[in-house]
């Protein structure tokens, strides 16, 4: 675009790992956001829909009602073997050992050797030698590379399949909403009984789909993995019920105000799991040896990850810088909350600093005040600051 | 697209009103708007500022992306529309309407040189 300058914060996060590329991948649903006429971006190298209309009002449904994105821009992985649990629990931070019961889920993150962040991913127990494991679209090549290097190095028997190419390939649509489960069971009632009473995160195979109570919005839902040559069938049989389609913008908005990390903003490889906040995720207590485990207990915490909400008008944005009392500190994700009608941001801040204090956020070279809060906006509908 | 035929425009984006006593009233295309999604806030600039042509002159933020709005032609600011402050999203709902500043030009002959909507249709096509 000449003159006006966009800053488009939200595909910041990964664009570089497509620089160069000449052709966006699509998902098996690009056809369907393009007839709704989305408004598409590059995301990773992905070719997805940003928004088919208002992100506020894609937003607003999700909290109130339910909507659905098309998430099958991020990598399934299969991991299969008589080595694989010995491999998980070496490459994970947090321990997959603790995975008993056939679709219990973990979210948790792969480190290197200096502790920093390679991704976030969410791993599915479903057999002791089946495991699947979902990571981030613009870092699957990478994160495949790494994971293949680790099983080479570690002389295991386990073969990882991505599902993405040839008869194997899925698709996958979040459902997110108080509604979200009601309206995926008016459209696949065969997958109610195996669902209705499925605890929060666990995955449960339904035919066809792999159906699991996760998502990144902080609402109820299900994420539902689906062959791809019916995932479109799936989308539209969605939409007649009434679920909105809700794109990568309104995704952003509702995670950041759950709390979720995003990598590449939030957390990457230079960055501790212990500084981003993701302690909960890392299990230190075990004797279980990890990648990054050494690196983790040699420098501990250095940092805090706490909310911000802006007491003054404007946006916070990532990468402003915070000044408290204890010294500086940066926004890695902000936004606009549509639920709170106020800004909002995640942040990496000195420690000592605490709930409650007032800080200040440099927005274009003006110092406006904010609030330190939890690192949790709203969920299930509600605003929790 | 919606480029209305009795305005002038520049390449940044902004669209520009003459009015009957020599000032302009000065916002964003409904393009501009458009690219930019919901707005959440505007910030204006302050009554009396100078401003050379093409300068910084406020900003508008959507949920997703902060722009710059620039001064179509070198001036002095002479009203700003505090309701667009209060309702951001006015600016998505009628980006003609909802002005963002007036501006006294420094010089009237400079107003020439800005895009009329044909010209703006093919910068933004060109882009």
């Amino acid at each position: 675009m000449p003159g006006i300058r966009f800053t488009l914060f939200l595909e910041t996060a990964l664009e570089d790992a497509c620089k160069g590329l000449i052709m966006l991948k699509t998902t098996v649903l690009n056809a369907a956001h393009r007839a709704l006429g989305a408004r598409m971006v590059d995301f990773g190298g992905w070719d997805m829909p940003v928004n088919y209309g208002s992100q506020i009002e894609e937003h607003h449904a999700v909290r109130r009602d339910c909507g659905m994105f098309d998430v099958s821009h991020m990598c399934a992985v299969d991991a299969v073997g008589p080595g694989v649990k010995t491999f998980l629990l070496r490459l994970i931070a947090n321990n997959v050992g603790k995975l008993k019961t056939p679709g219990k889920a973990l979210y948790s993150a792969m480190l290197n050797e200096a502790g920093g962040v390679v991704d976030d991913l969410i791993v599915y127990y479903l057999s002791d030698s089946h495991y699947r494991i979902v990571i981030n679209a613009g870092t699957a090549d990478k994160d495949l590379d790494w994971m293949a290097a680790r099983l080479g190095e570690w002389q295991l028997d386990v073969t990882l399949t991505p599902l993405r190419m040839g008869p194997k390939a899925v698709g996958m649509i979040a459902v997110q909403g108080p509604k979200a489960k009601a309206k995926v069971w008016e459209v696949l009632p065969e997958a109610k009984a195996a669902t209705e009473n499925l605890g929060p995160f666990f995955g449960v195979q339904v035919g066809q789909l792999f159906i699991a109570t996760t998502g990144y919005t902080g609402e109820d839902g299900f994420e539902i993995t689906v062959p791809a040559g019916k995932a479109e069938a799936l989308w539209n049989a969605l939409l007649e019920v009434g679920v909105k389609p809700c794109g990568l913008g309104a995704r952003d908005t509702l995670r950041l105000e759950a709390g979720m990390n995003l990598y590449g903003q939030d957390m990457d490889e230079t960055v501790s799991p212990l500084d981003a906040g993701l302690a909960w995720t890392v299990d230190l207590k075990s004797e279980r040896d990890f990648v990054g485990k050494a690196a983790l207990l040699a420098h501990g915490q250095k940092w805090q990850f706490l909310g911000l909400k802006l007491l003054d008008k404007g946006v916070l944005r990532a990468h402003q810088k915070v000044t408290t009392a204890q010294g500086e500190g940066e926004i890695t994700s902000g936004s606009f909350s549509p639920t709170l009608e106020v800004s909002v941001a995640l942040a990496r801040l000195p420690l000592g600093v605490a709930i409650g204090d007032t800080v200040q956020v440099d927005i274009r070279g003006k110092l406006l005040n904010a609030l330190v809060t939890k690192p949790v906006f709203a969920r299930h509908g509600k605003g929790l600051i | 697209m919606n480029i209305p035929a009795e305005l002038k425009y520049t390449a940044s984006h902004e669209w520009v009103r003459v009015e009957a006593d020599g000032s302009i009233t000065v916002g964003i295309t409904d393009h501009a708007q458009d690219l930019l999604g919901d707005l959440v806030f505007v910030e204006l600039p302050e009554v009396g500022k100078e401003l050379a042509a093409a300068q910084e002159t406020c900003v508008v933020e959507s949920v997703k992306a902060a722009a710059d709005v620039y001064a179509p032609v070198a001036g002095t600011v002479t009203a700003i529309n505090e309701a667009v402050v209060d309702a951001p999203e006015s600016v998505n709902q009628d980006a003609y309407a909802a002005w963002l500043f007036k501006l006294a030009p420094a010089n009237a002959a400079d107003l020439a040189g800005l895009l009329d909507a044909a010209g703006y249709k093919a910068a933004v096509d060109a882009a």
